[in-house]
């Protein structure tokens, strides 16, 4: 009975219409937001959540207003499905209807998984420099690599969101705890003593002396990046090597020695490694003649694999991105010389289900309203 | 019924248009024929009349001056300057700014003559305006650059083709070409620290420097390449030709050309300027057949003005069918004779309509819809092509009414995005794919199309319904208030389909281009509010939650919500669909929502207020004494 009835609500119209409303309220609210909090912020906030929270100022609690985009988008689903298994026997008249629906399924289906899979990243490169790994947009990681043998480097990379968690860190390549005393996602680094700003507290490497840090909010515009610091000690069993400060203001890797081996440490953008190298031949960036509007920007490319021996120029240019080893480069920026270029490259396995989705749902539509409107013209016509 | 007299009426509109294809004699100077010229101006090849119109319209919001074409101000302005200073081209509406130039009130144009004196005023507050973000600017301010990027402009055009003291370019010419070697002697001489001739030097590097003010600053470039040069696109000025000719350079035909057609006008000599207008025509064809082709078709297409033709007919045919649905229930006989007439211009209208969009896509080279100008042009195609399909279906004159009443609305709002300039302009890097534009492009404009139609519909319902009793009038079996609903029904269908799968292809644009296939992008929501919308509407009505009105109430507010997607996105001034603040639109955006506003409001109000659906007035019921009446 109850089950019945929990049936009848979640296969509801009225439930449908409810929440299409309110994710009509949310998309307005969501577009709005970006205007003060940035694309990246509002998104997560709106969209990739399941409650939106206002938080008035000077306030401490958090209101929950709207429902959010995992909420709205899971309850349709639930409403999609169970309106089907409760209301919708499998006809010919209603075929139009299930490929409407199938493909709205599988279109909200995929963006979840392209939500939880999708992977994006940089490649910046200079005319004639040679990559074999893209970088975080904006994840950081903790690189501290063995340079004992002048032959082979070992790299341990410790994610931010490790960092964050400011707990002791063991990894079984490395003879030594790395105990996480600060840790900040956003920061401020000065070189003399400032309001707000501490004493960085480092007792070997770059930030012994003469470093104040501070923490800062998470960045919310668009173009900028937030800029972590933090302070973590090497504790081996022979005892502490020392108290080193680590941030992203440091532009180049510090040395340190542990029982008799070097490292280095640099917290820099996160790293994908490829199994094949991109080396820049030629970036192009067209203006149409008297003006400086872009008419087309291009990157002339070497793929280099050496494990199967390809080697190949490629090009890349607007709205000709280069889909290659499950990975798709996109021209997405340059830098102000034209002297090099900005990839996007994007990780996404389910990139395929929007194209399905969108031929599904665009023939179920036509399907339904056409199996509606020559019944109804060859009517009107016969009166 | 008298059949004929909607005929006659199409025939002799459709005879008033083909006369006006045909462009009346030049006497004296052909500045006509001058416009078809050639040159290259934003990155596209564009005749000389466009690069004028699109000038008057930025300093003046008007193709032409009261007294002359703009082609003959525009060969005004580039070869007798000091005459067109005394034009008044410069449009000022803001008090602030009049009196801070110390310009009487009562006037609306100026003359740079009339603003000369104040040019350091102006120059100074726009370099402190400068820095202010646009978004933020007063009305004065707004106003201030606009006249100082006008008066850079006039400026730029001055000394397109001549100096900007030139009375008799011939001769000046031929004194620089006599002076070269002397002039290169003196400053060898002076570079060797050896004796030269003052006045020599002087005089030659002054020639040398407003050579090269005319190279750098010329507005439209008007040197086709030769014929060995590199690319088709490297048009020249005429100032780096004279410069060159000091390093022993040629004069090129279109530079001694148009040298030639200067001189005869500053020495009113129209015979030499038409027929060496006529000559370069020649020559520049031979070499560029496609380009002068062009020049020459663009100059007719300005000419024919056929979107202003449009608005007056869809006037025209929206009081026909206007005047078809009130005269309904009076005399069906000559509502008929209206509304076929009104159909009959409309069907006329949209012809010309299609005629000018596919001419706009033959110059342009690209689909129909590129820019916020044509998207208006191509939303009001859509709205009439559905109008007319539903005349065909339901002929009471529904159909015609909204779709003249959109077709004159959107091409008003095309008219007046116009007046930035040039509506053609070059597609920026990511937009310049004509498989997308076609595609998701127009797709999502001919959902923007229907969904704005079954608001217009709904607001005829609403209207009718409230202030006429024709909606329980009977058309065939059916009431007018039914056939209004299938009719909204049936577009709302049309407007699911196309925006979800316009929005669909946009996505997957933008995963061709982007990497990703949504982003959440202002524009992207926007779409996606439409489609949503939409699916409401059509959940609604078939759960039952609502029935006629609501269904009509729900299309009000779909044009809200269309022209927030529309227009209201680009304000925001955020994401990759943003093109600039348009802050003028904003207060008709606003004024639109006002309006569609009151309008839902009206429909809430009980039916029992609606003329429509007032009840048939009965005796007063008769209360026997000694009851309370009921309450």
């Amino acid at each position: 009975m109850f089950f019945d009835r929990l049936i009848k609500f979640f296969a509801s119209l009225r439930l449908t219409v409810v929440c299409l409303a309110l994710g009509m309220v949310l998309i307005f609210a969501g577009t709005l937001a970006q205007v003060p909090m940035g694309l990246y912020k509002a998104q997560n906030e709106f969209f990739r959540s399941f409650v939106v929270f206002w938080q008035p100022e000077h306030f401490a609690w958090k209101i929950p207003v709207l429902p959010g985009g995992y909420l709205l988008g899971g309850l349709l689903l639930i409403n999609l499905i169970a309106a089907h298994a409760e209301r919708f026997s499998f006809s010919r008249k209603k075929a139009g209807i299930w490929m409407i629906h199938s493909g709205l399924i599988l279109l909200l289906l995929g963006q979840l998984l392209t939500d939880m899979l999708a992977q994006e990243s940089q490649l910046h490169l200079r005319v004639g420099d040679a990559r074999n790994y893209s970088e975080s947009d904006r994840e950081f990681e903790l690189a501290i690599t063995d340079v004992t043998d002048k032959d082979a480097d070992k790299v341990v990379a410790i994610p931010e969101h490790l960092l964050l968690r400011q707990q002791d860190i063991n990894n079984s390549q490395l003879p030594f705890t790395l105990k996480v005393d600060k840790f900040y996602l956003n920061s401020a680094v000065t070189n003399q003593p400032a309001a707000g700003y501490e004493a960085s507290g480092a007792t070997a490497g770059f930030g012994t002396t003469g470093v104040w840090l501070k923490s800062l909010p998470r960045e919310t515009v668009m173009e900028l990046r937030d800029l972590p610091s933090g302070i973590v000690e090497v504790v081996s069993p022979a005892g502490s090597t020392g108290k080193f400060m680590i941030s992203a203001y440091f532009g180049e890797a510090q040395p340190f020695t542990v029982a008799g081996r070097k490292y280095t440490m640099m917290l820099r953008m996160e790293r994908f490694y490829k199994p094949y190298s991109l080396r820049l031949q030629e970036f192009k960036h067209d203006v149409y003649k008297g003006t400086d509007v872009p008419k087309n920007f291009s990157s002339r490319l070497v793929l280099d694999r050496p494990a199967t021996g390809e080697h190949r120029e490629v090009l890349i240019y607007m709205n000709n991105p280069l889909r290659y080893d499950g990975e798709t480069y996109y021209q997405a920026s340059f830098d102000p010389d034209d002297g090099g270029t900005v990839l996007q490259v994007v990780h996404n396995p389910s990139w395929v289900t929007p194209y399905l989705a969108c031929l599904l749902v665009g023939a179920g539509l036509i399907v339904q309203f056409l199996s509606h409107l020559i019944p109804f013209l060859k009517r009107k016509q016969s009166l | 019924m008298k059949k004929w007299i909607p005929w006659l009426v199409v025939i002799l509109l459709a005879g008033w248009l083909a006369s006006t294809l045909q462009q009346p004699a030049e006497t004296g100077f052909q500045t006509r024929e001058f416009g078809k010229l050639p040159v290259l101006l934003n990155g596209r090849i564009q005749p000389f009349d466009s690069v004028a119109r699109n000038s008057l319209l930025q300093l003046r919001t008007r193709q032409s001056l009261d007294d002359m074409t703009a082609d003959q101000w525009l060969v005004e302005v580039m070869m007798k300057p000091d005459d067109a200073d005394k034009r008044p081209i410069f449009r000022i509406d803001n008090l602030e700014l009049l009196n801070l130039l110390g310009l009487p009130d009562k006037q609306k144009y100026f003359s740079l003559n009339d603003i000369r004196p104040h040019l350091d005023d102006i120059e100074k507050q726009a370099d402190r305006i400068d820095k202010i973000e646009s978004a933020s600017r007063s009305a004065f301010e707004r106003q201030l650059m606009k006249l100082y990027n006008g008066t850079a402009l006039y400026q730029r055009l001055k000394i397109t083709l001549c100096p900007p003291d030139s009375h008799n370019m011939a001769v000046e010419l031929a004194e620089y070409q006599k002076l070269i070697p002397d002039g290169i002697a003196a400053v060898r001489a002076k570079e060797a620290n050896k004796k030269y001739d003052e006045n020599t030097l002087n005089e030659f590097l002054g020639y040398l420097s407003e050579f090269d003010n005319m190279t750098r600053f010329a507005y439209p470039l008007v040197v086709p390449p030769l014929q060995n040069a590199k690319s088709k696109d490297d048009w020249q000025t005429i100032g780096a030709n004279l410069m060159a000719l000091s390093r022993g350079g040629d004069l090129s035909v279109p530079v001694q050309s148009y040298i030639t057609m200067v001189t005869a006008y500053q020495n009113n000599d129209p015979e030499t300027f038409n027929q060496t207008v006529k000559d370069y025509r020649q020559w520049v064809g031979q070499w560029y057949g496609a380009e002068t082709n062009k020049g020459i078709k663009e100059a007719f297409y300005n000419y024919f003005q056929a979107f202003y033709k449009a608005i007056i007919l869809y006037i025209l045919a929206f009081l026909l069918a206007a005047g078809a649905l009130l005269t309904f229930a009076i005399s069906p006989k000559l509502s008929e004779i209206f509304r076929r007439t009104a159909l009959y211009i409309i069907i006329l209208t949209a012809l010309l309509h299609t005629f000018a969009i596919g001419f706009r896509m033959v110059l342009e080279g690209r689909p129909p819809v590129t820019n916020l100008y044509s998207s208006a042009i191509f939303i009001g195609w859509g709205c009439v092509v559905l109008g007319i399909m539903l005349e065909r279906v339901f002929a009471v004159g529904l159909g015609s009414a909204v779709a003249s009443f959109a077709g004159f609305v959107t091409l008003v709002i095309a008219q007046n995005l116009a007046i930035d300039g040039d509506t053609m302009e070059m597609m920026r890097a990511v937009l310049d794919t004509n498989f997308w534009l076609a595609t998701h492009v127009v797709v999502v404009t001919l959902g923007y199309a229907s969904t704005f139609m079954a608001g217009f519909l709904a607001i005829t319902y609403i209207l009718l319904g409230l202030f006429t009793p024709l909606l329980r009038q009977k058309v065939g079996a059916l009431e007018l208030g039914k056939v209004l609903t299938k009719m909204v029904y049936a577009i709302v269908c049309f407007a699911t389909l196309f925006s979800f799968v316009g929005t669909v292809l946009g996505g997957i644009w933008a995963d061709q281009s982007w990497g990703r296939f949504w982003g959440w992008d202002p524009k992207e929501n926007g779409a996606l509010l439409i489609v949503i919308w939409n699916a409401i509407i059509l959940h609604a009505r078939w759960g039952g939650l609502v029935r006629d009105r609501g269904i009509m109430l729900l299309a009000v507010f779909g044009d809200i919500v269309t022209s927030f997607s529309w227009f209201g996105v680009n304000m925001l001034g955020i994401g990759l669909h943003s093109y600039g603040f348009m802050d003028a639109a904003f207060n008709w955006l606003m004024m639109f929502i006002g309006t569609q506003v009151t309008i839902i409001i009206l429909g809430l109000l009980p039916l029992t207020l609606w003329m429509s659906f007032k009840p048939k007035s009965q005796p007063a019921p008769v209360i026997p004494p000694g009851t309370v009446p009921v309450k």
